[in-house]
C-alpha cells in the first residue's frame, strides 16, 4: 500500500508544496497507521463499554430497590451534567494519582495507562446516555408482552433477556445510532490524556513538519469516513431488525 | 380433588376491593365459563390463579398448591397453569413457530428438535400449518390469538386460562378461535374462561359463574343459568347480551 501511494504523494509535495508526509515518508506513515489503529481499538472499546453500561444501568432502573435505582440516577445525572473532556482529565489526572505503580523494571509504570482510562471514561460517559436511551426503549415494550413472558415461566431476567431487551434495543436502535456515533466523534477529546489515537499522532506530525492544514484535512477526512461507517452500519441494523408487519 | 379451589378471595387495588370474597372449585377436564358486565373482577380473579395478579385475603390453590404463598416456586405453578390473553401479546420479534417453542426450549431447556416437533404439532392443531416461519405482524388477530393458543399449550399445562381471548378480533375470525378452543376442551383440558361469548359459553362450559361487582352472584349448568336465573341481576345481564 505505502509503496504504491508514496512516488504519488511525493511528487504531489515536489510539485505543489502540499505536504501529505504520512503518505510519502515511512516514518510518518507508520505512527499515521499506528494512529488509525488505536482510535478504531478506543472507539471500539469505548462504544462496547458504554453498551454494557447502557444494557445493565437500565436493567437496574427497573428493579425494586430503590437505592439501586438511586445509584444508577445520580451517575447518570454526574456524568450527563459535566463535559467529557473535564471527566477525562479528572479520569486520568484526578484518580489516576491515587492508582498503584507497577515497577517495569527500573521504571515505574501506572497501572491504568492512559488508553485505559480513555476506555473507562469514554465508556462511563456514552453508558450514561446509553442507560436512559434503553430505558425508554424498555417502558416502550408493551408491559403485557413481558407478563405473557412471565406467564411462560420466563424469570424476571430471562423476560429481560429474550423478550424485552431485543424489543427495546430495536425501539431504541435511532436514538442509539445517535449517541454513539457522537460517542466515536469524542474519543478525539483523549488526545488531552496522551493517548496516541488519531487527532494526537497528526498534532505530532503537524508539530513535526509544519503541514497544518493538510493534516488537518486528513482528520477531519479520517472522521467522516470513520463515523459515517458506524452511522451506516447501525443504519443496516435498523432495518435488518425492524419487526415485521410493524412500522415501515 | 378439584383441580383448581378458590376459596373465599379477596383482591384490592389500592382502595377499590375487586374480588369480594369469591369461591369456586374446577375438577378435572372441566370447562367453567365467568360470565358478567365489565369492572365485575373476572379478569383479575383469573389472573390471580397463575399469580399474575396476588391476593389479600383468602386462598387459591392448583393440584392442592397454594398460589397465594410466599414461599411458592411461580415458574411451577406456571408450569401447570397456562393463560391466554385478550391482546394475544405474541413476542413480535419472534416467528410463530419460535413463540411455540422458546418458553419450552429457554425455560425448562427442552431438547430443540423435540420441542420443535410438539410445536409444529400445535400450530397445525390450531390449523396454522404452513404459518410457521410468519411473523405476528403478519398474521390476523384470529392467527395471533391460535398462536398463543398453541404457545401455552406447548408448555403441557394442566389448565387453561382464556381472558377474554375474542374480545379484541373481528367477529369472522371469533369463529375460528373458538373452535380451537372447543376442540381443547373436547380433549379433555381443563379450561376456565372469562367470555363474553354467550352462546359459546352455553355450549362448552359445564359451569358458568356469574360475577358482578366482586362477588359471585349465581353459578350453574348453562341450562340452568342461561335459561332459568333466579337473581335479578343475572337475569338483566343476560337479557342485554343475549
Amino acid at each position: 500500500m505505502f509503496s504504491l501511494i508514496a512516488p504519488l504523494f511525493q511528487r504531489l509535495y515536489d510539485e505543489t508544496g502540499l505536504n501529505f508526509i504520512i503518505f510519502y515518508d515511512r516514518y510518518e506513515y507508520d505512527r499515521f497507521v499506528s494512529g488509525i489503529a488505536i482510535s478504531l481499538q478506543l472507539i471500539f472499546w469505548s462504544i462496547l463499554l458504554s453498551l454494557v453500561i447502557g444494557v445493565l444501568g437500565a436493567w437496574v432502573q427497573t428493579s425494586r430497590s430503590r437505592l439501586l435505582r438511586g445509584v444508577v440516577n445520580g451517575y447518570i445525572q454526574l456524568f450527563r451534567n459535566t463535559p467529557p473532556l473535564i471527566q477525562l482529565l479528572f479520569f486520568y489526572f484526578g484518580l489516576g494519582a491515587f492508582t498503584p505503580q507497577v515497577d517495569m523494571g527500573g521504571y515505574y509504570e501506572p497501572l491504568i495507562s492512559s488508553f485505559a482510562w480513555a476506555i473507562l471514561s469514554l465508556g462511563i460517559f456514552g453508558g450514561a446516555f446509553n442507560v436512559e436511551i434503553f430505558r425508554s426503549g424498555i417502558e416502550a415494550v408493551p408491559k403485557s408482552t413481558a407478563e405473557a413472558a412471565e406467564s411462560l415461566c420466563f424469570s424476571r431476567w430471562q423476560t429481560y433477556a429474550y423478550i424485552t431487551l431485543p424489543l427495546a434495543f430495536r425501539i431504541s436502535l435511532p436514538a442509539l445510532t445517535n449517541n454513539l456515533v457522537s460517542l466515536a466523534k469524542t474519543t478525539s477529546l483523549a488526545y488531552v490524556i496522551s493517548v496516541p489515537e488519531m487527532t494526537y499522532t497528526l498534532n505530532q506530525v503537524w508539530s513535526d513538519n509544519i503541514n497544518v492544514p493538510e493534516m488537518m484535512l486528513v482528520l477531519f477526512l479520517f472522521y467522516v469516513i470513520i463515523v459515517s461507517l458506524i452511522a451506516a452500519g447501525l443504519h443496516w441494523l435498523e432495518k435488518r431488525l425492524a419487526l415485521p408487519g410493524y412500522g415501515r | 380433588m378439584p383441580l383448581v379451589e378458590v376459596h373465599d378471595v379477596h383482591k384490592s387495588f389500592g382502595d377499590l376491593e375487586v374480588l369480594k370474597g369469591v369461591s369456586f372449585d374446577v375438577r378435572q377436564g372441566e370447562v367453567v365459563c365467568i360470565i358478567g358486565p365489565s369492572g365485575s373482577g373476572k379478569s383479575t380473579l383469573i389472573r390471580c390463579i397463575n399469580g399474575l395478579n396476588n391476593i389479600q385475603q383468602g386462598s387459591i390453590k392448583v393440584e392442592g398448591q397454594e398460589v397465594n404463598d410466599p414461599n411458592l416456586n411461580l415458574l411451577e405453578l406456571r408450569k401447570k397453569v397456562g393463560i391466554v390473553f385478550q391482546q394475544y401479546n405474541l413476542f413480535p420479534h419472534k416467528t410463530a413457530l419460535e413463540n411455540v417453542m422458546m418458553a419450552p426450549v429457554k425455560v425448562l431447556k427442552e431438547p430443540k428438535k423435540e420441542v420443535e416437533e410438539r410445536a409444529r404439532a400445535l400450530i397445525a392443531k390450531v390449523r396454522l400449518g404452513g404459518k410457521e416461519d410468519v411473523y405476528p405482524g403478519h398474521l390476523s388477530g384470529g392467527q395471533q390469538q391460535r398462536v398463543a393458543i398453541a404457545r401455552s399449550l406447548a408448555m403441557r399445562p394442566d389448565v387453561m386460562l382464556f381472558d377474554e381471548v375474542t374480545a379484541a378480533l373481528d367477529p369472522e375470525t371469533v369463529k375460528e378461535v373458538l373452535l380451537t378452543i372447543k376442540e381443547l376442551a373436547a380433549e379433555g383440558m381443563t379450561c376456565i374462561l372469562v367470555t363474553h361469548e354467550m352462546g359459546f359459553a352455553r355450549e362448552v362450559a359445564d359451569h358458568v359463574y356469574f360475577t358482578d361487582r366482586g362477588v359471585i352472584v349465581e353459578h350453574g349448568p348453562p341450562e340452568e343459568l342461561f335459561t332459568r336465573a333466579k337473581d335479578e341481576r343475572t337475569q338483566r345481564f343476560l337479557s342485554q347480551v343475549v
